[in-house]
């Protein structure tokens, strides 16, 4: 067998966009662009299972969710999701686009790029003992977190704010030692009066 | 060559017959199934009349209740499903009962089942709706695999039904091969009673878990008056939008309970609002695309054939002078004699298909994904091309390949849309194109091993086979393949003029479909002859429902192509791993004891003088038959993209004869 090179550009004389000498060009593959942090907002029917379908999507499809917080809204049959994820703006596209394939998904929302309210919550527990518990409060207040338990060795802080100001306060806290560590995930909403909830409302 | 005396469907009372009549060891009387006894032997030992539903062939009782559930199933009389009460059985309306009234409800006429414990609830009011053809399938995959081939024979939804554990699971393969190549099945499954459910009782697995990511949705029932609103729903689902198999597991205490819950008129899914119509700019935008373009190819998918989009795409091939390339699904979207037609694309396309995908300018790619079959390595994917794209899955769009113009509707509508806006051209105006692509397509079919009886050796040629099937059925018979090479040939030789004439696994890629499927297609067009193109690997993965054809006589005739080899891994094996034939040899029974054992019709054919003779007498018998077509072991199929290479890179047959 002898692989024989298909002649892609036509002979001359037809109309064609390229002369036939030259290379063809080459096709971009969607979703190989540049790779960032991404926020989906997904309202989702209030059943059993939902969260199931959501995740073994993001699996089958290769996705990997970097954070998921799921809760009520006002609305009984109602669920909200946000999603973080990493990926190109193309494939992160795609992901949406599956999910609302979901027969009980009713909106998703990329607000990466929208003006948001971004808040995250985290508990860490702080090796921490009389000689540098001030130090470790004093850091706490910097970043407007709350210290809702103490002990003699340890102290558990309350942190909120954005996932990178939690960063931030964990970075300063890990020389202490951190012993526990939980993190909510992001919870975002979009800034002013328009509401994605009343968007999907019958 | 052997023929069958009997006829080949049975009742239940002259299997006996048949048997000492017959060859030895056709159907021992003892195998007859319990439940196939005599109608009145049944009534006499239940208690109280049971309607037996199994079709046999030629009783006065099988030809009453087929025109009785004809007249049934009317379109007047199918909005008035009739009440048990106006069946005149007297005992209150279960889960089970619901479950039929609903499948009449939504057209449902035959369904593909196999009982087992927990669906036996089911099984035991079935009889009170003799307007339910009910088909027992050999193995669950089977019914799936049926039901598939019913729905896109029709454009009907195909509903098969299995017991809960092993039964559920066999199902699955056949449900995945329904969600890649996007076809509207229902699969409903039973489980374990509620309260044992997560107890890992017997025969209890967690099949809406396993089914989950391989249908388009869903639902695991527990009280029986959710029935008739979750399969309103699931019908909805199965056939709107871009078509899927949805999944129902029901617990065999939602199948027994009392049901007192009508069936809603309409459906409420505030999730699921498919985008039908095409946006108006996009679509003036692809006019102006056509209207510019000088060398535009038009690639069809199976979504031209779901949406019935057939007429629509011929015009606009028309009226532009558009040549029309189709996928493997998209094959008989658009009659092939048409000289727009050019034959499909991809992997194992013709080769002037492909070079014309190469080579032009615009695509305008009708209900299709772009999958990798089709398109091979996409960045030397047809180069020169601006892509039109036009899907109802607003998912598939960018997925694969980057597109220009999206389009996303329902392709029918969207073609009427784009119609009157698409500027008319002269044949003229594009002739010197379509003769340039003439001339590829005479040299692509000038290659030796197109249309010749013998192919080395004077063995028989497969495609030889394939195209005198086509021939002598009309180019009308519904021609199902199986998977490997005798799909390929079967797409590029059997010649197809009808819509949906032509059905293939396209996406999964599923060993032993072909059988089954086939049978489905020749339940749902009863009018149309069907084939059943498959090879000697596939035929064996499924074998078990030749008894399901003899039983319930289904004139499905089966072209075995028979090369003694799993011929796509061969020719992978020869062409890609240097020759290494590990495990691709396959020994098989003497196919034509085989179909007589069974009880159907067999046939033989070595030579090519021979096919036309085999192929007559298949097509004579009244009810099904197999032809043992026995083929050159080392042909393949030409030409052939090797995996990670473009649509321009394609191996070809070398012409000369191998040096021994």
């Amino acid at each position: 067998m002898s692989p024989t090179g298909t002649p892609g550009p036509a002979p001359e004389g037809t109309a064609h966009p390229a002369p036939a000498h030259t290379a063809p060009p080459t096709r971009a593959l969607p979703g190989h662009g540049e790779s960032h942090r991404h926020v989906l907002v997904a309202i989702v029917l209030n059943k059993p299972g939902v969260l199931n379908r959501v995740a073994s999507l993001m699996r089958a499809r290769n996705f990997n969710i970097e954070t998921l917080a799921v809760s009520h809204t006002d609305q009984l049959e109602v669920s909200r999701m946000t999603i973080t994820l990493r990926g190109d703006d193309v494939a992160v596209e795609q992901a949406a686009k599956q999910l609302y394939r979901l027969i009980d998904v009713l909106k998703v929302q990329d607000v990466t790029s929208d003006p948001t309210v971004e808040h995250e919550i985290a508990l860490i527990k702080v090796r921490a003992d009389e000689r540098n518990r001030g130090e470790v409060l004093t850091i706490a207040e910097m970043y407007k977190a709350r210290v809702v338990d103490l002990a003699a060795e340890s102290l558990i802080v309350e942190a909120t704010g954005t996932e990178a100001e939690v960063d931030a306060l964990i970075t300063l806290l890990r020389g202490f030692g951190i012993k526990e560590l939980v993190r909510s995930g992001t919870v975002v909403m979009s800034r002013g009066a328009g509401s994605i909830e009343e968007a999907v409302k019958r | 060559m052997v023929t069958k005396e009997e006829g080949s469907g049975r009742s239940p009372g002259r299997t006996a017959a048949s048997a000492t009549a017959g060859a030895p060891g056709a159907v021992l009387p003892g195998a007859v199934p319990p439940g196939a006894g005599s109608p009145d032997l049944d009534g006499a030992l239940r208690g109280r009349e049971r309607i037996n539903h199994m079709p046999g062939a030629g009783t006065e009782r099988a030809d009453a209740i087929s025109a009785g559930r004809r007249e049934m199933l009317s379109d007047a009389r199918r909005n008035q499903i009739r009440s048990l009460a106006e069946r005149g059985v007297k005992r209150p309306r279960i889960g089970a009962d619901a479950v039929c009234e609903a499948l009449l409800r939504q057209g449902v006429e035959v369904f593909f089942g196999y009982p087992g414990g927990v669906v036996l609830p089911f099984y035991d009011v079935l009889g009170d709706y003799p307007e339910l053809r009910h088909v027992l399938v050999r193995h669950e995959q089977g019914g799936a695999h049926a039901a598939d081939g019913y729905a896109r024979a029709t454009g009907k939804v195909g509903v098969c039904l299995a017991t809960s554990g092993p039964g559920a699971t066999n199902l699955v393969t056949g449900i995945g091969n329904a969600m890649l190549d996007s076809v509207p099945i229902v699969a409903i499954t039973g489980n374990v009673v509620g309260s044992l459910l997560g107890k890992d009782a017997f025969q209890e697995i967690d099949i809406t878990g396993i089914t989950l990511p391989c249908t388009k949705h869903n639902y695991l029932v527990r009280d029986p008056n959710d029935i008739p609103r979750v399969f309103a729903e699931a019908f909805h689902i199965a056939r709107t939008g871009r078509p899927g198999p949805v999944h129902i597991d029901l617990t065999k205490d939602a199948l027994m309970g009392p049901c007192s819950a009508e069936h809603p008129g309409t459906v409420d899914l505030p999730g699921f609002r498919p985008t039908l119509e095409g946006h108006f700019r996009q679509i003036k935008l692809a006019a102006g695309e056509i209207a510019r373009a000088k060398r535009p190819v038009i690639l069809a998918g199976h979504g031209v054939l779901i949406a019935e989009a057939t007429e629509e795409l011929r015009e606009l091939a028309e009226k532009a002078q558009i040549p029309v390339a189709h996928t493997l699904l998209g094959v008989s979207a658009m009659d092939e004699t048409h000289p727009l037609s050019l034959g499909f694309v991809g992997m194992h396309g013709w080769k002037h298909v492909n070079r014309a995908i190469q080579s032009a300018d615009l695509l305008i790619a009708l209900g299709m994904r772009f999958d990798d079959r089709v398109t091979g390595h996409v960045p030397t994917f047809a180069p020169y091309a601006r892509i039109i794209h036009v899907d109802i899955d607003p998912a598939e769009i960018g997925k694969n390949v980057a597109v220009e113009i999206p389009i996303v509707g329902d392709v029918k509508r969207v073609l009427a849309a784009l119609l009157p806006q698409v500027q008319s051209v002269a044949p003229e105006e594009r002739a010197a194109y379509l003769k340039e692509i003439a001339d590829w397509r005479s040299e692509s079919e000038r290659a030796p091993w197109h249309g010749s009886g013998s192919w080395r050796n004077g063995q028989l040629s497969a495609d030889y086979v394939v195209g005198r099937i086509g021939e002598a059925s009309g180019h009308d018979a519904t021609i199902v393949a199986d998977v490997g090479q005798n799909q390929m040939w079967a797409a590029r030789y059997a010649g197809f003029r009808r819509p949906k004439s032509h059905i293939s696994s396209g996406g999964l890629g599923t060993m032993g479909f072909g059988l089954p499927a086939a049978m489905g297609a020749a339940i749902g067009r009863p009018d149309k002859e069907t084939w059943a193109i498959v090879g000697d690997g596939g035929l064996q993965m499924t074998i078990q429902e030749l008894m399901t054809l003899v039983q319930d006589n289904i004139p499905v005739k089966i072209a075995l192509l028979d090369n003694h080899k799993l011929g796509m891994v061969r020719q992978w094996q020869e062409l890609v791993y240097a020759g290494n034939y590990h495990s691709s040899h396959l020994l098989g029974p003497d196919w034509v004891r085989l179909a007589e054992a069974y009880g159907l019709a067999g046939f033989r054919a070595t030579t090519p003088d021979e096919v036309d003779g085999a192929i007559a007498a298949a097509r004579a018998v009244d009810g099904p038959a197999l032809v043992h077509f026995v083929i050159a072991e080392q042909q393949n199929v030409f030409p052939m993209m090797p995996a990670g290479k473009g649509l321009s890179d394609l191996l070809e047959e070398q012409f000369e004869e191998p040096k021994q």
